[in-house]
Protein backbone atom coordinates (compact mmCIF):
# COMPACT_ATOMS: atom_id res chain seq x y z
CA UNK A 1 0.00 0.00 0.00
CA UNK A 2 1.35 3.30 -1.31
CA UNK A 3 0.79 6.38 0.97
CA UNK A 4 0.67 10.01 -0.02
CA UNK A 5 3.91 11.86 0.33
CA UNK A 6 3.71 14.60 3.14
CA UNK A 7 4.88 17.08 0.70
CA UNK A 8 1.99 17.19 -1.67
CA UNK A 9 -0.38 17.19 1.40
CA UNK A 10 1.54 19.91 2.55
CA UNK A 11 0.89 22.01 -0.48
CA UNK A 12 -2.77 21.73 -0.77
CA UNK A 13 -2.70 22.99 2.58
CA UNK A 14 -0.55 25.93 1.54
CA UNK A 15 -2.66 26.99 -1.45
CA UNK A 16 -6.08 26.40 0.76
CA UNK A 17 -4.63 28.85 3.34
CA UNK A 18 -3.55 31.24 0.38
CA UNK A 19 -6.65 31.07 -1.46
CA UNK A 20 -8.09 31.48 2.54
CA UNK A 21 -6.00 34.58 3.69
CA UNK A 22 -6.26 35.95 -0.34
CA UNK A 23 -10.21 36.42 0.71
CA UNK A 24 -9.57 37.55 3.82
CA UNK A 25 -7.73 40.66 2.54
CA UNK A 26 -9.03 40.98 -0.66
CA UNK A 27 -13.28 40.83 0.60
CA UNK A 28 -14.81 43.34 2.26
CA UNK A 29 -18.27 41.63 2.90
CA UNK A 30 -17.98 40.40 6.65
CA UNK A 31 -19.48 37.25 5.34
CA UNK A 32 -16.99 36.71 3.26
CA UNK A 33 -14.07 37.45 5.49
CA UNK A 34 -15.38 34.66 8.15
CA UNK A 35 -16.33 32.28 5.04
CA UNK A 36 -11.99 32.84 3.92
CA UNK A 37 -10.96 32.69 7.18
CA UNK A 38 -13.12 28.84 8.25
CA UNK A 39 -10.86 27.99 4.29
CA UNK A 40 -7.65 28.94 6.42
CA UNK A 41 -8.47 27.03 9.90
CA UNK A 42 -9.88 24.17 7.25
CA UNK A 43 -6.27 23.84 5.20
CA UNK A 44 -4.14 24.55 8.95
CA UNK A 45 -6.33 21.24 9.59
CA UNK A 46 -5.27 19.53 6.41
CA UNK A 47 -1.52 19.85 7.69
CA UNK A 48 -1.88 18.67 10.96
CA UNK A 49 -3.94 15.45 9.83
CA UNK A 50 -1.05 15.55 6.63
CA UNK A 51 1.61 15.59 9.77
CA UNK A 52 -0.43 13.03 11.99
CA UNK A 53 -0.09 10.47 9.05
CA UNK A 54 3.36 10.97 8.83
CA UNK A 55 4.29 9.96 11.86
CA UNK A 56 1.58 7.82 13.02
CA UNK A 57 0.56 9.67 15.72
CA UNK A 58 -2.82 10.48 16.86
CA UNK A 59 -1.72 13.96 18.27
CA UNK A 60 -2.35 15.84 15.53
CA UNK A 61 -5.67 14.94 14.94
CA UNK A 62 -6.25 16.02 18.78
CA UNK A 63 -4.97 19.36 17.61
CA UNK A 64 -7.49 18.85 14.78
CA UNK A 65 -10.42 18.57 17.40
CA UNK A 66 -9.18 21.47 19.00
CA UNK A 67 -9.77 23.31 15.56
CA UNK A 68 -13.05 22.13 15.52
CA UNK A 69 -14.06 23.75 18.84
CA UNK A 70 -12.69 26.89 18.05
CA UNK A 71 -14.15 27.15 14.96
CA UNK A 72 -17.11 26.68 15.68
CA UNK A 73 -17.21 29.10 19.24
CA UNK A 74 -15.67 31.75 16.45
CA UNK A 75 -18.80 31.57 13.91
CA UNK A 76 -21.17 31.82 16.60
CA UNK A 77 -19.81 35.03 18.02
CA UNK A 78 -19.05 36.44 15.16
CA UNK A 79 -21.92 35.89 12.95
CA UNK A 80 -23.96 36.79 15.89
CA UNK A 81 -21.83 40.25 16.27
CA UNK A 82 -22.48 40.27 12.45
CA UNK A 83 -25.90 40.72 13.17
CA UNK A 84 -25.49 43.39 15.49
CA UNK A 85 -23.23 45.39 12.77
CA UNK A 86 -25.63 45.24 10.88
CA UNK A 87 -28.36 46.27 12.96
CA UNK A 88 -26.62 49.26 13.60
CA UNK A 89 -24.83 50.52 10.86
CA UNK A 90 -27.26 48.85 7.97
CA UNK A 91 -24.03 47.44 6.16
CA UNK A 92 -21.65 45.01 6.35
CA UNK A 93 -19.25 46.39 4.52
CA UNK A 94 -15.69 46.02 6.48
CA UNK A 95 -14.50 49.78 5.56
CA UNK A 96 -17.87 51.49 6.35
CA UNK A 97 -17.50 49.61 10.48
CA UNK A 98 -14.12 50.36 10.33
CA UNK A 99 -14.31 53.75 12.74
CA UNK A 100 -15.66 52.74 16.28
CA UNK A 101 -16.98 55.00 18.18
CA UNK A 102 -15.34 55.58 21.84
CA UNK B 1 -5.59 4.95 -4.16
CA UNK B 2 -3.60 7.72 -4.22
CA UNK B 3 -5.64 9.46 -6.75
CA UNK B 4 -8.46 9.80 -4.53
CA UNK B 5 -6.67 12.37 -2.09
CA UNK B 6 -5.35 14.57 -5.40
CA UNK B 7 -9.14 14.49 -6.87
CA UNK B 8 -10.65 15.45 -3.23
CA UNK B 9 -7.69 18.03 -3.31
CA UNK B 10 -8.28 19.56 -6.56
CA UNK B 11 -12.15 19.67 -5.80
CA UNK B 12 -11.76 20.99 -2.59
CA UNK B 13 -9.02 23.96 -4.38
CA UNK B 14 -11.65 25.06 -7.01
CA UNK B 15 -14.71 25.26 -4.85
CA UNK B 16 -11.91 27.25 -2.35
CA UNK B 17 -11.60 29.67 -4.95
CA UNK B 18 -15.36 30.05 -6.12
CA UNK B 19 -16.09 30.33 -2.44
CA UNK B 20 -13.79 33.58 -2.50
CA UNK B 21 -14.77 35.02 -5.99
CA UNK B 22 -18.40 34.84 -5.23
CA UNK B 23 -20.50 37.81 -5.30
CA UNK B 24 -23.76 36.17 -3.77
CA UNK B 25 -23.34 34.88 -0.48
CA UNK B 26 -25.49 32.34 -0.71
CA UNK B 27 -23.79 31.03 -3.81
CA UNK B 28 -20.66 31.17 -2.08
CA UNK B 29 -22.21 28.84 0.78
CA UNK B 30 -22.67 26.09 -1.67
CA UNK B 31 -19.60 26.33 -2.54
CA UNK B 32 -17.97 26.27 1.59
CA UNK B 33 -19.99 23.48 1.99
CA UNK B 34 -18.38 21.48 -1.11
CA UNK B 35 -15.28 22.46 0.36
CA UNK B 36 -15.69 21.23 3.42
CA UNK B 37 -17.03 17.67 2.22
CA UNK B 38 -13.91 17.92 -0.05
CA UNK B 39 -11.31 18.51 2.76
CA UNK B 40 -13.45 15.77 4.74
CA UNK B 41 -12.40 12.90 2.03
CA UNK B 42 -9.17 14.22 2.23
CA UNK B 43 -8.88 13.67 6.12
CA UNK B 44 -10.07 9.95 4.97
CA UNK B 45 -7.17 9.30 2.29
CA UNK B 46 -5.23 10.95 4.85
CA UNK B 47 -5.57 7.98 7.12
CA UNK B 48 -8.33 9.50 9.44
CA UNK B 49 -11.61 8.78 9.48
CA UNK B 50 -12.90 9.68 12.81
CA UNK B 51 -12.09 13.72 12.01
CA UNK B 52 -13.72 13.08 8.23
CA UNK B 53 -16.86 12.17 10.06
CA UNK B 54 -16.29 15.06 12.85
CA UNK B 55 -15.80 17.52 9.37
CA UNK B 56 -19.19 16.86 7.72
CA UNK B 57 -20.91 16.43 11.63
CA UNK B 58 -19.76 20.01 12.79
CA UNK B 59 -18.47 21.50 9.67
CA UNK B 60 -20.87 20.77 6.54
CA UNK B 61 -23.62 20.34 9.36
CA UNK B 62 -23.76 22.76 12.06
CA UNK B 63 -21.64 25.34 10.95
CA UNK B 64 -22.98 25.11 7.49
CA UNK B 65 -26.43 25.90 9.46
CA UNK B 66 -25.73 28.42 11.36
CA UNK B 67 -24.15 30.77 7.73
CA UNK B 68 -27.06 29.55 6.25
CA UNK B 69 -29.68 31.36 9.18
CA UNK B 70 -27.66 34.27 9.59
CA UNK B 71 -27.30 35.01 5.58
CA UNK B 72 -30.76 34.56 5.29
CA UNK B 73 -31.63 37.21 7.78
CA UNK B 74 -29.65 39.69 6.77
CA UNK B 75 -31.93 41.39 3.84
CA UNK B 76 -28.48 42.63 2.40
CA UNK B 77 -28.38 42.02 -1.74
CA UNK B 78 -31.60 40.48 -2.62
CA UNK B 79 -31.43 39.87 -6.11
CA UNK B 80 -32.01 36.79 -7.31
CA UNK B 81 -29.39 34.82 -8.71
CA UNK B 82 -29.41 33.37 -11.90
CA UNK B 83 -31.35 29.96 -12.16
CA UNK B 84 -28.91 26.73 -12.69
CA UNK B 85 -26.48 28.19 -10.05
CA UNK B 86 -26.51 25.16 -7.97
CA UNK B 87 -25.07 22.85 -11.09
CA UNK B 88 -21.39 23.53 -10.31
CA UNK B 89 -21.61 22.64 -6.65
CA UNK B 90 -23.57 19.71 -7.29
CA UNK B 91 -20.94 18.61 -9.94
CA UNK B 92 -17.99 18.44 -7.90
CA UNK B 93 -19.82 16.94 -4.68
CA UNK B 94 -21.08 14.53 -7.43
CA UNK B 95 -17.48 13.80 -8.25
CA UNK B 96 -16.76 13.34 -4.16
CA UNK B 97 -19.41 10.84 -4.25
CA UNK B 98 -18.14 8.95 -7.05
CA UNK B 99 -15.10 8.50 -6.05
CA UNK B 100 -16.13 7.73 -2.59
CA UNK B 101 -18.28 4.55 -3.20
CA UNK B 102 -15.24 4.26 -5.88
CA UNK B 103 -12.79 3.72 -2.77
CA UNK B 104 -15.08 2.14 -0.18
CA UNK B 105 -15.91 -0.09 -2.86
CA UNK B 106 -12.87 -1.38 -3.85
CA UNK B 107 -10.80 -1.56 -0.62
CA UNK B 108 -11.21 -1.08 2.92
CA UNK B 109 -8.85 1.18 3.82
CA UNK B 110 -7.91 4.35 1.79
CA UNK B 111 -3.82 5.02 1.63
CA UNK B 112 -1.86 5.67 3.98
CA UNK B 113 -1.92 4.64 7.81
CA UNK B 114 -4.99 4.58 9.33
CA UNK B 115 -5.54 6.27 12.71
CA UNK B 116 -8.27 4.29 14.60
CA UNK B 117 -10.64 6.79 16.72
CA UNK B 118 -9.60 4.98 19.97
CA UNK B 119 -6.09 5.98 19.32
CA UNK B 120 -7.61 9.75 18.87
CA UNK B 121 -9.79 9.06 22.14
CA UNK B 122 -7.30 7.76 24.05
CA UNK B 123 -4.95 10.45 23.26
CA UNK B 124 -7.50 13.20 23.48
CA UNK B 125 -8.81 11.91 27.41
CA UNK B 126 -5.02 11.91 29.04
CA UNK B 127 -2.90 13.75 27.26
CA UNK B 128 -4.55 16.56 26.55
CA UNK B 129 -7.47 16.53 28.80
CA UNK B 130 -6.43 19.95 29.93
CA UNK B 131 -7.11 20.84 26.47
CA UNK B 132 -10.44 19.38 26.70
CA UNK B 133 -11.32 21.50 29.72
CA UNK B 134 -10.57 24.78 27.99
CA UNK B 135 -12.40 23.39 25.32
CA UNK B 136 -15.15 22.99 27.36
CA UNK B 137 -15.02 26.52 28.80
CA UNK B 138 -14.25 28.69 25.58
CA UNK B 139 -17.26 26.74 24.53
CA UNK B 140 -19.36 28.25 27.20
CA UNK B 141 -17.91 31.12 27.00
CA UNK B 142 -18.82 31.58 22.94
CA UNK B 143 -22.89 30.51 24.35
CA UNK B 144 -22.35 33.05 26.73
CA UNK B 145 -21.45 35.61 24.20
CA UNK B 146 -23.38 34.54 21.25
CA UNK B 147 -26.90 34.87 24.19
CA UNK B 148 -25.57 38.38 25.22
CA UNK B 149 -24.78 39.59 21.43
CA UNK B 150 -28.16 38.54 20.05
CA UNK B 151 -30.39 40.45 22.22
CA UNK B 152 -30.60 43.87 20.92
CA UNK B 153 -30.38 46.54 23.48
CA UNK B 154 -33.93 48.03 22.85
CA UNK B 155 -35.58 44.65 23.17
CA UNK B 156 -33.39 44.49 26.11
CA UNK B 157 -35.07 47.50 27.88
CA UNK B 158 -38.38 46.58 26.84
CA UNK B 159 -37.80 43.17 28.74
CA UNK B 160 -36.64 44.65 31.84
CA UNK B 161 -39.76 47.20 32.05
Amino acid sequence: MTSIPINHALILAAVLFLIGAVGVTVRRNLIFVLMSVEIMLNATAVAFIAAASKWHQPDGQVFVVFILVTASAEVAVGLTLFLRIYHGWKSLDADEVSLMKG
Amino acid sequence: MNWYFYISGIVAVIAALMVVTRANAMQALLYLVTVFLAIASVFWTLGAPFLAALQIIIYAGAIMVLFVFVVMMLPERAERPRSMTWAIPAILVLVLLVQFILAVGTKGTPAGTVISSKAVGISLFTEYVIGVELASLLLLAGLIAAFHFGVLPERQEAADD
